[in-house]
């Protein structure tokens, strides 16, 4: 199915859930609330037309202009050997969103990578703890405002330059 | 260390208490093929869970890409995944590529395409090599390292570089193959055929191996796809799809090779052993791709003219490419600048690295080592 078509069924399922669709994109991308994400994940997966059984790859982007943290997945159904990509945006202060890790198990790790380095909280995932950076590691790296501590345990973070 | 979410209880029949036990294995174990870190929750001999605990390597690739901008990440790529790091460049280059819409000369695509399968084949010698080491036998990981030596020798012919090989380009390669090249890629490959006989005797047929392997963390297809298991892992599921066949990428529609799946000769299907055969019939398969592109390789340029400063339009796109390691997930954001917005890599080992903690439930330690050399996981991969 071409992103336009599936687009259309998914508006006809969960109408409400779905924001916008831009297909003139390199990759054709539809928006979605994050309140209906689980049940649009969920007909997405189980869909015998759609059957996007692979969260193919979970990135966050931090947009800091715009206020907001961006979710993407990319879906891959191995069956129609189609693909789509799904977005979701969430404020940058209080970023939370639900997780799919009830769909695909893929996102378990995904998602508590995204939290790591972005710091978005996914609600009702079964184990969100860091997954890269240390336990008790301040901040969110990959965020665009994120400063790099002075120190870490007693550790300098700062090298002099040596083009001096 | 907090393991919130994950609370056991022993259960026996017999009524005799019994105590769990909390063992860590790593982060410097021999077997886990970099610095990598497992708490075993065990019962004995028996495991009730493996928790990974990654992050060991995590040298923040992706936020350096933020900072260096396009044509100055190539050389970071090849530590994404520095085993096999032709593809990794491959990977970035083909990104970029579709974002800034390069073209890339054919000579070009076909000397990538003729690098990666030799980083594809190097790659799996060393996972065949260390999974028998694991396993416990120390002479097939020599053999499998003398034959690794000679393809470094061929792509230090190509790039000058033996591990970490920043051979590619954006809009091509850096530089063409050397006088002489075909013939020396030739002989090695006539003589790389003898030894895939000469593996199977030493280890594949080997009964003790066998009998480590069949049977042990069988992994089902359905569950393979549900936790994003990609290449001869998902293959070793009896599940035929290869990216470079079924989402053909470069000039592989051009060429005739096989995609290998497990076929649970020995045991299951999906299983240990299978995940590992899979690998040993993809030698054979690369082998066949390297002959047809020396043999169909045109001549012409092999790097196009691409701007020194990119600025791909604003956008986002992603791309996927078969790894040695399975389908490998590039995502790159670009805002229009010199430097890239946002650069994510998904990678073949971290999906691997996600389902160990669901198939070593029940497995005996021992069989821990077993499983992750058959997932082939390389720990700097998982954490970036």
């Amino acid at each position: 199915m071409s992103p336009a078509e599936i687009y259309k069924k998914l508006q006809d399922q969960c109408g409400d859930g779905v924001e916008s669709f831009e297909a003139e994109a390199l990759d054709p991308f539809i928006v979605i609330k994050p309140d209906s994400l689980v049940e649009t994940c969920q007909f997405l997966h189980d869909d015998a037309d759609l059957a996007f059984d692979c969260l193919s790859n979970m990135s966050g982007v931090d947009y800091f202009k715009e206020d907001k943290i961006q979710v993407v997945l990319h879906l891959y159904s191995y069956p129609h050997r189609h693909k789509i990509v799904l977005k979701i945006d969430v404020p940058r202060e209080d970023s939370t969103m639900p997780s799919v890790e009830t769909v695909w198990k893929a996102a378990n790790w995904l998602e508590r990578e995204i939290y790591d380095l972005l710091g978005v909280v996914f609600s009702g995932h079964s184990d969100l703890r860091r997954l890269l950076m240390p336990e008790d590691w301040i901040g969110h790296p990959l965020r665009k405002d994120f400063v790099e501590p002075e120190e870490y345990h007693g550790i300098s973070t700062r090298r002099e330059s040596l083009l001096k | 260390m907090s393991l919130a979410g994950y609370e056991f209880e022993v259960q026996r029949d017999d009524g005799l208490e019994t105590e769990e036990m909390t063992l860590n294995m790593g982060p410097q174990h021999p077997s886990t093929h970099g610095v990598l870190r497992f708490i075993v929750k065990a019962d004995g001999e028996i495991m009730r869970t493996a928790i990974p605990d990654v992050g060991y390597l995590h040298r923040s690739i992706e936020k350096i890409s933020e900072k260096v901008g396009y044509h100055g990440f190539m050389p970071y790529t090849d530590r994404v995944d520095y085993v096999s790091a032709m593809q990794c460049n491959q990977g970035w280059a083909v990104v970029c590529e579709r974002a800034a819409g390069i073209e890339v000369p054919r000579r070009g695509e076909f000397c990538r395409v003729i690098a990666c399968e030799l980083g594809r084949i190097a790659s799996h010698l060393l996972s065949v090599g260390t999974m028998a080491m694991d396993i416990g036998g120390m002479t097939p990981f020599t053999h499998a390292l003398r034959e690794r030596e000679k393809v470094n020798d061929l792509l230090e012919d190509l790039c000058g570089a033996r591990l970490t090989f920043n051979y590619m380009r954006i809009g091509g390669v850096a530089w063409d193959l050397p006088p002489g090249y075909t013939e020396k890629v030739t002989a090695f490959l006539d003589q790389f055929r003898s030894l895939i006989d000469e593996y199977n005797d030493l280890i594949s047929h080997n009964k003790i191996y066998v009998q480590r392997l069949a049977n042990v963390a069988v992994i089902s297809k359905e569950e393979a796809i549900n936790y994003n298991l990609v290449g001869p892992n998902l293959r070793g599921c009896g599940f035929q799809y290869d990216v470079r066949r079924d989402e053909p990428y470069s000039i592989y529609p051009e060429l005739d090779f096989e995609v290998p799946v497990g076929t649970g000769e020995v045991g299951t299907l999906g299983d240990c052993f299978d995940r590992y055969m899979v690998r040993i019939k993809e030698f054979e398969e690369s082998s066949k791709i390297i002959r047809q592109c020396l043999s169909m390789i045109p001549e012409g340029p092999v790097l196009a003219k691409v701007p020194r400063k990119l600025k791909p339009p604003v956008g986002d796109t992603h791309i996927r490419i078969e790894g040695s390691r399975g389908d490998m997930g590039w995502y790159l954001v670009s805002d229009g600048s010199e430097f890239p917005y946002r650069t994510k890599i998904r990678t073949g080992s971290f999906s691997a690295m996600s389902i160990v903690d669901k198939v070593s439930r029940g497995l005996m330690i021992a069989d821990l080592i077993a499983l992750i050399a058959s997932l082939d996981v390389v720990a700097p991969e998982v954490d970036r």
